[in-house]
């Protein structure tokens, strides 16, 4: 995630850049809209002729023109190929984003996902003819519960926020069960991600913010006198590696302190990617944690999703857990789908089916395709890649918090003092250079904070490439130069955009233009 | 391990230059007694072909929709994908690209988005549509939720027909957050009476059409009566191909309208991935949940996208946000909108009557056989029929005569147990319903 969302209105520039009559910039190709392109009446797919039989639509048919322009095929292709090459992405480069775990998608995953068994076949068949599909999913349930240590899976959860509703759902279920519902309170470290706390509202709970030590780590006084002779905590939401990409190294302590005030620990799995096959959540006294399949195990991220994120629960909240879930039993695999019996303690539904069976599918390919021993290896590897991208840089940029990182490093603006140039500037400058900008502007705990991640996917090459673009942008900007970074992107399909004009006089939607 | 480029020597100098002596020393924060001392007991890596073949096996053991004459629907439809779907979708600049904070390197996503707001927008006959939620079910939760932001009042009204999935899902996210629920009976034929428990209490009613038994429902009485108690209409849709067909629910005065949009351009995919569709009217646009895509200009005055309205959302309102949302449903409301731009105006108006025309031809073929009986006054690709036996027992057996005949209600839901929800599609062939004839008339007798 990225939390810059600061609306900005970008400096005018002069432009000495020659105009093309067609608009098209060499291979960056103009694009109209699809209701510039295309017209009601075109259509891009051969349909037979309806025989026109009597309508049992009770009256209510829709008349008049919906105004959807159609393409032809060719103009399809061409529309939206034009479009994805206005877009960065993986396969193009390294891309940075802290916390989004931006790792390369295997293709061999899209294979498998789209085998018919797993993609074609419906939600609501009888399960004698999807026992290949619950297979997977408990295939999936048993590697993920066994890296995190943990006796239950819920699988449903449709992405990381949806998994936090899922786990504080679970909370305060368990809660509820035990006579106290007083506790409504929930602990967020004020580095939290922001689902964090609106998660917790979400769920009618209120939050308490935990101040951050000197080192970037819950601070533990602050955390023992909000627990202090109080009985309305429900939990605390943590996430670790925290999103300073520091290991809380007082976790056990941390889950012992909450624990034996009568609360519940949900942390927030975002970082997974750091500990897979080398920590287990199971192990630091987690109760409940999602995992984002689309970070720690690789399904793309598709430009906002879909996402996926089953949450690994304790034994305290696994009788818990969301409808549905899969059984294996003498005679196979079955859903539970229905309140009652089985699923007495269950919290209720969160979606519609069984969750995405298309990320299971890929996700679980990954998995397998590293193995108990590549993952670890993975994990490792993106570790040494961020503290190879700190240790690189420290000395032109500053390091927000001494000491190694985790699989993420974070990077304030102090070096960027007295310079004019911000952060902002900065990340946009490496959108010249190339690169995707790193996460910036949060944590909200560090001023102007980059957050840089590499994941293990860049090769040495690859790294030493970005840090020598890195520190002649920080040296850059230092020797005075805040001008050309005012003006950056000026290599991208497009110069900075006005978002607060965007968010002023609201443009949700076409319109057709008026005519004069 | 061929997704990792390091090699032991990069991994040897890269410490180096840390200053670290093995990779132990970045783990050296994790507390003793939760340090892994060897591989979690779980298989090695495999190769590409191996997992291939696990995976070839798995999926052969279960009946594809494609396979067999098919007829299920109950908020999953099946539809006939255009092969440029697919292929685009699996362009590397839209499947490996993060949402689209960077407006500048972004504007692929950013126009696509804005592109399937407008079309969404158009369909539903709303002002306007957001980037699209995980499904149906989440964003009609979220949109009850809205409705009590909006009106802040907290009672909410579930009609009869509103799909039980989308019911308990929003059941859950209200229980939480002090919104009351109707008690509501899942029957057949009984959508018209919501009318007559709308008050001044009341927040919203929640009306789905074509509901989960088929039957299309006249919104608009409903409507006014809601607006007269300054209540908040949600009209609710399941099939998007639906609205091809029968008014929309904008036209009938619908204050929110929220569906399911996997009927266009994406397949069953056993539930999900899915795509969640929500529009409202321009004035409640401030409370709604969700990214939205909106129209700008850069610095050299030349049209751009970028997301915005983002105070409403959590990573800048944190607990006062509108929803926890931290996505969009990308690659599918992007398939939807692939799919939307081939159809046109057009190609979506006859896709829907070629459905329609396919549904009304299977209720001619059931309401001729022995023991079974269509149920509705009207429908449009999907329909209830009466059983005389239990529809599950009935279902099973279809199945093992190679026939995945339509949804048990009382999979749904409990009760109901003589109920079957048939669909037909474009893709159901003369011979698929004749198969199906042949078999439900042995299964019955």
């Amino acid at each position: 995630m990225n939390n810059e969302g600061r609306p900005t209105t970008p400096v005018a520039i002069n432009s000495n850049e020659r105009l093309t009559v067609s608009g098209s910039k060499g291979l960056d190709q103009a694009v109209n809209l699809i209701f510039e392109i295309g017209t009601p009446r075109r259509t891009g797919v051969d349909l037979p002729e309806p025989k026109g039989r009597a309508s049992r639509l009770g009256g209510q048919e829709r008349t008049g023109e919906i105004g959807l322009p159609g393409l032809s095929e060719p103009e399809t292709m061409r529309h939206y190929v034009r479009l994805s090459q206005k877009n960065y992405a993986i396969d193009l480069g390294i891309y940075p984003l802290g916390s989004c775990t931006m790792k390369h998608n295997p293709r061999l995953n899209e294979k498998v996902a789209r085998m018919p068994g797993f993609a074609d076949v419906h939600p609501l068949q009888p399960t004698s003819t999807v026992q290949g599909a619950l297979e997977l999913m408990h295939q999936l349930s048993h590697w993920l519960m066994t890296l995190c240590n943990m006796p239950a899976v819920a699988l449903t959860p449709k992405a990381g926020a949806h998994g936090e509703l899922c786990g504080m759902m679970a909370i305060r279920a368990r809660l509820d069960a035990d006579g106290q519902s007083q506790r409504r309170r929930v602990l967020v470290p004020e580095s939290a991600h922001g689902t964090n706390p609106a998660t917790a509202v979400q769920c009618g709970f209120t939050v308490d913010e935990i101040p951050a030590s000197g080192d970037g780590r819950v601070n533990l006084d602050a955390l023992r006198e909000k627990l202090k002779e109080s009985d309305d905590v429900a939990g605390i939401m943590l996430t670790n590696p925290n999103t300073c990409g520091l290991f809380e190294r007082d976790i056990v302590e941390i889950a012992d302190l909450i624990h034996g005030a009568g609360g519940y620990f949900y942390c927030d799995g975002a970082n997974f990617n750091a500990l897979v096959g080398r920590v287990r959540p199971g192990d630091l006294g987690v109760d409940a944690m999602h995992i984002n399949l689309h970070k720690t195990f690789s399904t793309p991220h598709g430009g906002g999703g879909p996402g996926s994120g089953p949450t690994v629960l304790s034994d305290a909240l696994k009788d818990f857990a969301p409808l549905p879930f899969v059984v294996k039993d003498a005679d196979g695999f079955r859903l539970v789908e229905h309140e009652g019996g089985e699923a007495e303690g269950s919290f209720g539904r969160m979606c519609a089916f069984h969750g995405q069976m298309g990320m299971y599918s890929r996700a679980l390919t990954y998995m397998m395709s590293h193995g108990s021993d590549g993952l670890k290896q993975a994990t490792e590897d993106a570790v040494l890649n961020a503290n190879y991208i700190q240790s690189s840089l420290s000395d032109v940029m500053t390091v927000a918090f001494e000491g190694t990182c985790m699989h993420e490093a974070l990077f304030d603006d102090r070096f960027l003092k007295d310079t004019g140039v911000d952060t902002l500037d900065f990340a946009k400058a490496m959108i010249d250079e190339g690169y995707h900008p790193m996460t910036m502007y949060f944590p909200l705990v560090v001023h102007g904070a980059m957050l840089i991640e590499p994941t293990e996917s860049e090769s040495k090459g690859e790294l030493d490439r970005f840090i020598l673009t890195m520190r002649s942008l920080a040296e850059r900007a230092k020797a005075g130069e805040a001008e050309s970074f005012k003006q950056a992107p000026v290599y991208a399909p497009m110069r900075r955009l006005d978002e607060t004009k965007a968010a002023r006089n609201p443009v949700l939607r076409w319109t057709p233009p008026v005519e004069e | 391990m061929r997704y990792l480029p390091l090699n032991e020597n990069d991994r040897v100098a890269m410490l180096d230059v840390i200053g670290a002596k093995s990779i132990d020393y970045l783990f050296q924060d994790v507390p003793e007694k939760a340090r892994l001392e060897t591989l979690v007991d779980l298989p090695k890596h495999q190769s590409e072909q191996a997992i291939e073949r696990h995976m070839a096996k798995l999926s052969a053991k279960s009946v594809s929709a494609g396979s067999v004459p098919f007829f299920c629907g109950a908020g999953a439809y099946k539809h006939h994908i255009p092969a440029t779907v697919d292929h685009l979708i699996q362009r590397s600049e839209f499947l490996t690209a993060y949402t689209p904070y960077q407006p500048e390197i972004s504007q692929g996503t950013l126009q696509a988005l804005f592109e399937f707001q407008t079309q969404v927008a158009l369909l539903t006959g709303m002002d306007v549509a957001n980037a699209s939620m995980y499904d149906g079910s989440t964003a009609c939760a979220e949109a009850v939720v809205m409705a009590k932001r909006v009106t802040r009042k907290s009672r909410a009204i579930l009609a009869p027909g509103l799909h039980p999935h989308y019911a308990a899902a929003t059941q859950t996210l209200a229980s939480t957050l002090d919104i009351q629920i109707d008690e509501r009976d899942c029957r057949p034929g009984r959508d018209d009476h919501v009318i007559d428990h709308i008050n001044d209490d009341t927040a919203c009613v929640v009306v789905q059409s074509p509901n989960v038994f088929g039957e299309i429902i006249d919104l608009a009485p409903i409507a006014e009566k809601a607006h007269k108690h300054k209540a908040l209409l949600i009209a609710v849709f399941t099939e998007p191909v639906a609205l091809g067909a029968i008014k929309s629910p904008g036209e009938q005065g619908a204050d929110i309208v929220v569906g399911e949009g996997q009927g266009l351009g994406v397949g069953l995919n056993f539930g999900g991935p899915h795509v969640g569709l929500f529009a409202c009217t321009k004035k409640l646009v401030r409370q709604m949940p969700g990214r939205l895509c909106g129209e700008t200009v850069d610095a050299n005055g030349e049209r751009g996208f970028v997301l915005t309205l983002s105070t409403r959302e959590q990573h800048i309102r944190r607990e006062k946000a509108t929803s926890n949302i931290c996505t969009n449903s990308g690659l599918c409301c992007l398939a939807f909108t692939i799919h939307m731009s081939l159809l046109g105006d057009a190609g979506l108006k006859r896709l829907a009557a070629l459905n329609h025309e396919a549904a009304c031809h299977l209720a001619d073929v059931i309401d001729g056989i022995h023991g079974a009986e269509v149920m509705n006054e009207s429908f449009f690709n999907e329909f209830t029929v009466k059983l005389n036996k239990p529809a599950a027992d009935v279902v099973e057996a279809l199945a093992k005569k190679g026939v995945l005949g339509g949804v048990p209600v009382s999979r749904l839901t409990e009760g109901n147990e003589d109920l079957l929800l048939v669909c037909a599609t474009e893709t159901s062939s003369e011979e698929d319903i004749h198969a199906f004839e042949k078999a439900l008339t042995e299964v019955l007798s």
